[in-house]
């Protein structure tokens, strides 16, 4: 068979999916800049200053208080227990019980404090996010997938999170015990010290430096293999139905068994690796305790050491191994962590959207409207809008048409300011729209798009968003225009049912009703209305269709138009054709021209239905109603 | 345990591996346990008598035991590894043959995103948790365990010290474990809320700034994500308390071993060794219990994901395989409807076709037009058996649907679904599904029926441009043409347009039409639509009114005869409602 179909996407689409297998085991992501991206979150964490203080200090006491333990250990049984001196045992017995509690209270307090420091900072680096993402340029959006999107917010902040709560703190008390049992191994018995610590820090490292070298490449096979996996998963099953409707399912299990027998075998080669790390790093601890003891043997016969110190030894090489062994495991997580703040910075340092230097305020404007010789492409080579003129006169409605991907979109993007124009200008009431500030901008229009978008809330809610200080009057006076107060005292709670995810509670119509009811609460000088309903009924269009013209009422509206009585009352219809104005004037002067909006309504006296004959015939000019 | 349990048997083939790895586990244990054991022996026969030999001879059997705990470590990962992860390839494949087998009433009950997460998270967490019960559930509990008999053994006097310490530990973690539950149930909801307000800004950004919300929408996510941080830090401070609370109760167990051994010792029941053994053992014991209650921990997170994966293979496919091979030979695609009522959901509700009768005779055109609701696409969906009538039946050359085996009533039935799903290929290969051995010629053919040609040769790499969220961003209108031109490629007998059209453009939809009055083979169309323009040539047109067929006949005849005909044909074209319809 010729054709590979259907071809994987690539692991870059789904690193929400990728992240998660296997916990925080597999080295497949690395960090690009490590040492820029701590040095930023450190930016953060400097505002927790005090916490993080008072959790130093804390972890310093506790890993001293730590050392001692095994210190008093030894000399209770070097120093009373052999000797048989029972009341100092007692006195060295609550000396150290006093130390295990404060060691205790300390780690709790310092697990506690730090806690709300790490929560704080990834707070505030998620609201750094969030502000930005409003700031974006539409066109970030436009070119990045939702979910992949959605994942480096969510995942990629977790991950942070993660190290934050957890991994800092035992980095820090971990690297501290290491050193503070090195020394204090080394203060009390130099040469079992020696032996000791060398071995294990010898072997800890030759270990991790084996197993990350050899796991290295077997990682990156099993993640090209996942990525590859879950690419024919998630696109299977987003198109079962399909692959149901052509009869593929076998095909389509061949692809998949391809796939997942490919990462079954790059999975089990790699899993080994980070499987060993359990009974490597048990080892050295038996290596460690063997060495203690029998070294430490050979020297308490030589008179050289005790067996009291040997006790502490035996304690103080578990302290020892386990934070290395800790750190190494903790690699890992670090690694691809700082890949995810990475990610994550990367967003924050994306370029905002360029707005007015000038904060001069728009006050009501009358709604005059200038397009002068724009021109406008979303990707550089292919332009979509060539030398746009257009002048809207307050109060006028502009119905634009035209095929699909004509620019009748696009002339609505530029006007709110969603995208920023390559060429030309384009005025309101007179002054550049690049003049005033966005936000400024868009408080004088009101859009009411065709993809309705409903937030999760009330009803009330979603209307008041057009005015946040609306009143109620307000706010049922503007459902009552767009006759939504119908539906909405049929709800099972009036204007305050709770509307779910993406309103799937309400229908379409519904939906559009609302929304006009959110733009009519807003009062704009200038209205944009998509007009397609593609799957509402009859009667709910016709609703729609009334609430639309009350919300232009004295407005000037730029309608992307479909119904014939819109068009034919509008003051100017623009013919939009390969991103020009073909043709424009009143109904009546278009179909004088015989052009494209002329063949447009007349195509249908040439095709065969004589029906079509009579609507033309009856003179209510069948327009495009083929 | 029960959603697991289920799921071992797909542990059978690779029982080897799956008994292998607990036995090595167990030889890993034993041999560890044996090493406080030894070094009691340097220090209370060697140290003590001063006897050289004796910590030679024990050294030496230290490194060989170790050496042999490292070998069995190795070789129990090795099985275990295998053992998990051919389970989870058996299992996820097990799982994809189970989707492939379900019917569309089945797909629509079990989400794509919900398929998704059971073929991808769900398994590994399966296979992460056979990986565990093979390794950490068989060395955590043996460990435990094995720890407390050495540790009675070797001084059965202090042996006493667990009856006070074990139920200390056990109360601590079940107190925090219980607090801690519903505090991170907490930390999940505000996490909801969270990606809540982060989803409708990514899904609604066009809204928040065409009201210039931003500001608003900052101090709702504020609101949110400081809620959020305050769960999350309850929480943490809450599940934080165990490593604390667990060390102390330890170390108490060791002041407590070290003052009763104290006495011993200084009575002369007990030497020296035997308590540093004992110390030891205690510290492995408690060790072994809390890294056994991460396990726990981490087994319950898992035994939600083996439900859902359990669920998915238990599903049954709603239809059932006809009994005997009735083929359909040289189909001339006439379809009947006799008596067919149907409903998405067997108990109780209201059926959504009631009582549907008709005929498609080879060759026609039949429109259906009807309100949203109204059952029109639920109408056609019966034909290439995507779902089964309730009631009544429904043929194609006389034979039931239930009755063709299900790949040969596919390729006789062309299907543009309403919502045009591309895949990641090229455009050429998107086009050939139905038909992968397709020549170019017949490609390019179908492309140019369903008026794709056009722009398709207008990509720079035209027909083997990759479609795909990151390629080429194909409109609403081009992705619909693709699926046509799919539906049309393989020459179907009988080809239905589930509004197909919705997204393109009259004067396109019209040289669609054009080009498939002009297939020189017959060919039955059935076409759901939402426009009166669309239907006005149809040979028949059905409309349809909550479920019941209320008109059936040409335009002309249904004007005269149909109320709701006569209503809807009015309103899209005097009254001024859907004229033109571009994107």
């Amino acid at each position: 068979m010729a054709n590979s179909f259907p071809r994987q996407p690539t692991t870059a689409h789904m690193p929400h999916l990728i992240g998660r297998i296997g916990g925080h085991q597999e080295p497949g992501e690395r960090p690009k800049k490590s040492r820029e991206t701590m040095l930023r979150i450190w930016t953060y964490m400097r505002r927790q200053r005090t916490a993080l203080l008072i959790t130093a200090l804390m972890v310093a006491v506790t890993v001293g208080l730590d050392l001692v333990g095994p210190l008093l250990l030894g000399r209770a049984i070097d120093a009373h227990i052999i000797p048989k001196d029972l009341p100092g045992l007692l006195h060295i017995l609550l000396l150290m019980a006093a130390v295990y509690l404060c060691s205790a209270i300390l780690n709790l307090l310092q697990n506690y404090v730090m806690a709300g420091a790490a929560q704080r900072t990834i707070r505030d680096i998620r609201a750094d996010l969030f502000i930005k993402l409003q700031r974006l340029p539409l066109g970030f959006f436009d070119r990045r997938i939702h979910g992949e999107l959605m994942a480096r917010l969510t995942s990629d902040v977790e991950s942070i999170n993660q190290v934050l709560s957890s991994c800092v703190a035992q980095i820090v008390s971990g690297c501290l015990s290491t050193v503070g049992v090195a020394i204090a191994m080394f203060i009390i018995d130099p040469r079992l010290a020696a032996f000791s610590v060398l071995t294990v820090s010898f072997l800890t490292l030759a270990i991790n430096r084996w197993r990350s070298a050899k796991a290295h490449a077997r990682f990156r096979v099993q993640q090209a293999a996942l990525g590859r996996l879950y690419g024919n998963i998630e696109e299977t099953m987003g198109g079962q139905k399909v692959i149901k409707a052509y009869g593929q399912e076998k095909a389509a299990t061949e692809r998949f068994d391809t796939v997942n027998n490919a990462f079954r075998s790059g999975s089990i080669r790699a899993q080994f690796f980070s499987g060993i790390t359990g009974p490597l790093m048990n080892t050295t601890n038996n290596i460690a305790l063997t060495i203690v003891a029998s070294i430490g043997g050979i020297m308490a016969i030589r008179g050289l050491t005790t067996v009291g110190t040997i006790a502490t030894f035996i304690n103080y090489t578990r302290q020892f191994g386990r934070p290395l062994n800790e750190i190494a495991n903790l690699y890992n997580t670090l690694q691809s962590a700082l890949a995810g703040a990475e990610r994550v910075f990367d967003i924050i340092d994306e370029m905002p959207e360029v707005d007015a230097s000038s904060n001069r305020p728009l006050s009501r404007i009358k709604g005059d409207v200038v397009f002068d010789g724009v021109t406008f492409a979303y990707r550089r080579d292919l332009p979509v809008l060539k030398n746009v003129n257009l002048h809207a006169w307050p109060g006028q409605t502009i119905a634009l048409i035209g095929p699909t991907g004509a620019g009748k979109t696009t002339i609505v993007n530029l006007l709110t300011r969603f995208y920023e124009i390559d060429g030309g200008r384009v005025l309101v009431d007179g002054r550049d729209i690049r003049d005033i500030t966005k936000d400024n901008l868009r408080a004088q229009l009101g859009i009411v798009l065709q993809d309705t978008y409903l937030f999760s809330g009330t009803v009330r809610e979603n209307i008041r968003y057009g005015r946040l200080d609306a009143t109620e009057a307000e706010i049922a006076e503007a459902a009552r225009l767009a006759n939504a107060d119908t539906f909405i005292h049929r709800l099972p709670q009036g204007y305050d049912t709770v509307l779910t995810e993406r309103a799937g509670n309400l229908s379409h119509g519904q939906r559009q009703m609302l929304s006009i009811a959110r733009a009519i609460l807003a009062d704009p000088a200038i209205l944009i209305l998509d007009e397609a309903t593609s799957s509402v009924d009859t009667r709910t269009e016709k609703h729609i269709q009334e609430a639309m013209r009350r919300l232009m009422e004295g407005r000037t509206s730029f309608v992307i138009a479909h119904r014939l009585s819109t068009i034919r009352e509008a003051d100017q219809i623009l013919v939009i054709n390969n991103g020009e104005i073909q043709e424009r004037g009143t109904h009546a002067e278009l179909l004088d021209q015989r052009g494209f909006y002329w063949r447009l309504s007349s195509r249908q006296q040439r095709s065969p239905s004589q029906q079509s004959a009579d609507i033309s015939a009856n003179g209510s000019a069948s327009l495009l109603a083929s | 345990m029960g959603a697991l349990q289920k799921l071992l048997r797909f542990l059978k083939p690779y029982w080897l591996w799956a008994t292998l790895a607990p036995l090595l586990m167990v030889g890993e244990v034993t041999l560890d346990l044996m090493l406080p054991r030894l070094m009691r022996r340097i220090i209370d026969q060697g140290i003590a008598h001063s006897d050289l030999p004796v910590v030679y001879h024990t050294a030496f059997w230290m490194v060989g035991i170790f050496s042999l705990a490292l070998l069995c470590g190795v070789a129990c990962t090795f099985f275990a590894v295998r053992a998990a992860y051919s389970m989870g390839g058996d299992l996820r494949g097990a799982l994809f043959r189970k989707v492939q087998s379900l019917s569309f009433a089945n797909l629509d009950k079990l989400e794509t995103g919900s398929l998704i997460t059971r073929l991808t998270s769900d398994v590994n967490q399966v296979q992460e948790m056979v990986m565990m019960l093979l390794r950490g559930m068989v060395r955590m509990p043996l460990l435990l365990i094995g720890s407390l008999v050495m540790a009675i053994l070797t001084s059965p006097k202090l042996g006493v010290l667990f009856i006070i310490i074990l139920p200390a530990l056990v109360a601590s973690l079940v107190f925090i474990v219980r607090r801690s539950f519903p505090l991170y149930r907490q930390v999940q909801r505000g996490l909801d809320g969270v990606n809540t307000i982060l989803q409708e800004n990514l899904a609604g950004i066009r809204t928040v700034r065409a009201f210039a919300r931003a500001k608003y929408e900052v101090g709702r996510f504020a609101r949110s994500n400081n809620a959020l941080i305050q769960h999350t830090t309850a929480a943490v401070r809450m599940s934080a308390r165990t490593t604390p609370l667990m060390t102390l109760i330890l170390n108490a167990g060791i002041v407590l071993a070290l003052w009763i051994g104290g006495q011993q010792v200084y009575l002369g029941g007990m030497k020296v060794g035997e308590l540093v053994a004992f110390i030891s053992y205690l510290m492995q014991a408690l060790h072994s219990l809390m890294m056994f209650s991460n396990l726990i921990i981490q087994v319950s997170r898992a035994q939600a994901s083996a439900r859902r994966v359990g669920e998915l293979l238990e599903s049954k496919p709603a239809l059932k395989p006809p009994a005997e091979g009735a083929r359909v030979l040289q189909p001339t695609g006439r379809v009947v409807f006799e008596n067919v009522s149907f409903s998405y959901s067997a108990t109780g509700k209201e059926p959504v076709l009631k009582n549907i009768n008709f005929v498609a005779e080879p060759g026609e055109t039949v429109a259906l037009l009807g309100a949203t609701g109204s059952g029109k696409s639920s109408l056609v969906q019966l034909i290439p058996r995507f779902y089964d009538a309730a009631n009544g039946r429904v043929t194609i050359d006389g034979i039931d649907v239930r009755e063709i085996p299900e790949e040969e009533l596919r390729r006789q039935v062309g299907v543009a679904l309403q919502e045009s799903i591309l895949f990641s290929a090229t455009i050429r290969d998107n086009i050939a599904m139905g038909e992968p051995n397709a020549s170019v010629e017949r490609i390019i053919e179908a492309a140019q029926q369903a008026q794709a040609d056009g722009f398709i040769k207008h990509f720079p790499e035209g027909y083997d441009t990759v479609v795909g969220q990151r390629g080429v961003n194909l409109s609403g209108g081009q992705k619909q043409r693709i699926a046509i031109a799919r539906a049309l490629l393989p020459k179907p007998s009988v080809l239905i347009l589930d509004d197909s059209t919705s997204a393109v453009d009259v004067q396109t939809e019209a040289g669609i039409q054009d080009a498939l009055g002009r297939q020189p083979f017959a060919q039955t169309r059935i076409i759901v639509a939402q426009r009166v323009s669309t239907v006005l040539n149809a040979d028949k047109i059905l409309v349809l009114d909550n479920g019941r067929i209320v008109g059936c006949g040409p335009h002309n005849e249904l004007l005269d005869t149909c109320s709701v005909y006569r209503e809807i044909y009015e309103s899209q074209t005097e009254r001024g409602v859907v004229v033109y319809h571009g994107e």
